[in-house]
């Protein structure tokens, strides 16, 4: 799969797979609440809350046949987390796997953090495709042998069996949030990875689950006085001891890990100076930042808001260096929204590989595409009509008011049930996963 | 001459604040975090909860309009109201 996944307009998106069930009536366990690929973009892991984790992966390609692309096929699946009870504070613990982030690959095994609300866990995910047979001592079948017919040794050997793929958790790292964990973040050292709640953020080694380092507090001693709390945070990709955390008041802070043991105090504070006579009752609420994410090359970061993206130059804290609305149409709907809980839906956004176009979610399962070197932008729809093999999706348009254009739909006509909250970009290819409430949809770049 | 546009934003506002006349001014303060930080809790005494099962088998059952989302102490939640917690031993249907 050549490219340098560039180009969000000049890509033609086709429809390649959908997983997940048709029937409309979605259990809740089914519901997907975060996608991510793997560093080399051979895997894609989903989690949901049923607290249950899918990984796809993408078949080798068949050199002899250029035209098919490689398409995803389960590779593994095991239950993440459980449903908990936790009885000194009365608190449900919900098994809703919240992020998942894979560990670059150090050998034959892979690697992946996954979190629910309060406790993350580390996965292995093995092969074997190998088993011993001629036991000494044993059967076939695993029944040991009576000892007095044993009359020659026998050495086992090792003989191909069908592919078996493991999963095993191999760390688990409870009790060191008292609030919802929100994100986490493996750090470029490889050594270390981060977990972020509303108020904290600890420090974690890979190997050491008995302890973690809080590295952000940001709890004030009078709960009365609480004006914000951490939506998000990331370590930066190749820098080991910067990471960024967002807030629900729509400033970024940089951190500076070099600069003192608690990072409380900020490296640099990123934010855009709002118009006070514009100022209304929505405009914290929908300045929230619900997702941030480094470029891959280092040098900007984006955050979602709940009507924009913004990119920011790390080298720039006053304003962002680009704004695109992903759904102004919606701030005319702002009371209905606000109404219905929408206006607290929590939309994620991704990089694609070389960092030129953008990807957020939107409502009725429409998401866009922003390309920030071509200034264009275009919405698309992940939807069970457009399923045909490689068909190409088709740009939609929403109409704000006024008369309606044909193939044109109506904001009121948007079905804010159908959100698309998560989406993933390959590391490397135009390949994205999409996901809707309970299907995970794969698109990739049309091939002549 | 007085500018009559209104921004969208605060057109809503006026539209929210005339359907709930006292909703508080400062929407984003600590009342809406804290809300948020709780997510999830459930005042729960079990010794209360043991009592309202034994006492339920005399009683007639009463329709589910409790208010789910609000379990405080003064209301002891019954079987009906909370939800059931059965563990996923379903396989996820994105696996099929």
């Amino acid at each position: 799969m050549a490219g340098a996944g560039g180009g969000g307009n000049d890509v033609q998106w086709c429809f390649s797979q959908v997983k997940g069930a048709i029937d409309d009536d979605v259990a809740e366990a089914d519901i997907i609440s975060t996608v991510e690929f793997n560093h080399s973009g051979e895997l894609l892991a989903t989690g949901d809350k049923g607290g249950r984790v899918v990984i796809f992966q993408q078949e080798t390609e068949n050199k002899s046949q250029p035209q098919c692309r490689s398409e995803y096929n389960v590779y593994s699946t095991f239950q993440s987390h459980e449903p908990e009870f936790d009885y000194l504070k009365s608190l449900e613990i919900e098994e809703k796997i919240n992020k998942i982030r894979w560990l670059p690959q150090k050998n034959a095994a892979q690697f992946l953090l996954s979190t629910n609300d309060k406790t993350i866990k580390l996965w292995k995910i093995s092969e074997r495709d190998k088993r011993p047979e001629g036991y000494n001592l044993k059967e076939e079948d695993g029944r040991y042998r009576d000892a007095t017919t044993i009359t020659t040794l026998r050495v086992p050997v090792f003989r191909p069996m069908d592919l078996m793929v493991e999963a095993s958790p191999r760390r688990v790292f409870a009790n060191a949030h008292t609030y919802h964990i929100n994100s986490i973040s493996v750090n470029s050292d490889n050594e270390t990875y981060l977990s972020a709640d509303d108020l904290r953020i600890n420090l974690w080694h890979q190997e050491i689950t008995d302890r973690s380092f809080n590295i952000v507090d940001i709890k004030p001693a009078n709960m009365e006085e609480l004006t914000e709390v951490i939506t998000a945070a990331e370590f930066h990709p190749h820098q080991c001891n910067t990471f960024v955390y967002s807030s629900s008041k729509g400033t970024i802070r940089l951190c500076d890990m070099r600069a003192s043991a608690l990072c409380d105090k900020h490296s640099k504070l990123f934010e855009e100076p709002e118009d006070p006579s514009n100022r209304s009752f929505f405009s914290e609420i929908i300045s929230s930042i619900s997702d941030v994410k480094f470029s891959h090359n280092g040098r900007y970061m984006m955050t979602r808001d709940y009507l924009s993206v913004k990119i920011w130059d790390l080298n720039m804290e006053n304003r962002p260096v680009e704004t695109y609305q992903v759904h102004e149409y919606l701030r005319s709907k702002l009371c209905s929204l606000y109404e219905n809980d929408c206006i607290f839906d929590k939309f994620e956004c991704c990089w694609n590989g070389n960092d030129s176009v953008v990807m957020t979610g939107s409502y009725n399962n429409f998401f866009r595409m922003l390309d920030r070197t071509q200034r264009r932008d275009v919405t698309l729809e992940a939807s069970r009509e457009s399923c045909k093999s490689r068909q190409v999706l088709k740009p939609r348009r929403v109409c704000a008011g006024g008369k309606r254009k044909k193939d044109e739909i109506s904001v009121d006509s948007l079905d804010f049930n159908k959100k698309i909250l998560h989406t993933a970009w390959h590391p490397q290819d135009n390949i994205i996963a999409v996901a809707t409430t309970n299907n995970l949809y794969i698109f990739q770049e049309k091939v002549n | 001459m007085q500018d009559t546009v209104v921004s969208p934003e605060k057109a809503e506002e006026a539209k929210l604040k005339a359907r709930y006349p006292h909703l508080g001014v400062r929407p984003g303060g600590s009342d809406l975090l804290r809300k948020r930080l709780t997510k999830g809790q459930k005042y729960f005494d079990s010794g209360d909860y043991n009592m309202a099962k034994a006492k339920m088998k005399n009683k007639q059952l009463p329709t589910a309009a409790a208010e789910k989302t609000e379990i405080t102490g003064d209301h002891i939640p019954t079987p009906q109201d909370l939800p059931q917690r059965k563990q996923s031993l379903v396989a996820s249907k994105l696996a099929v």
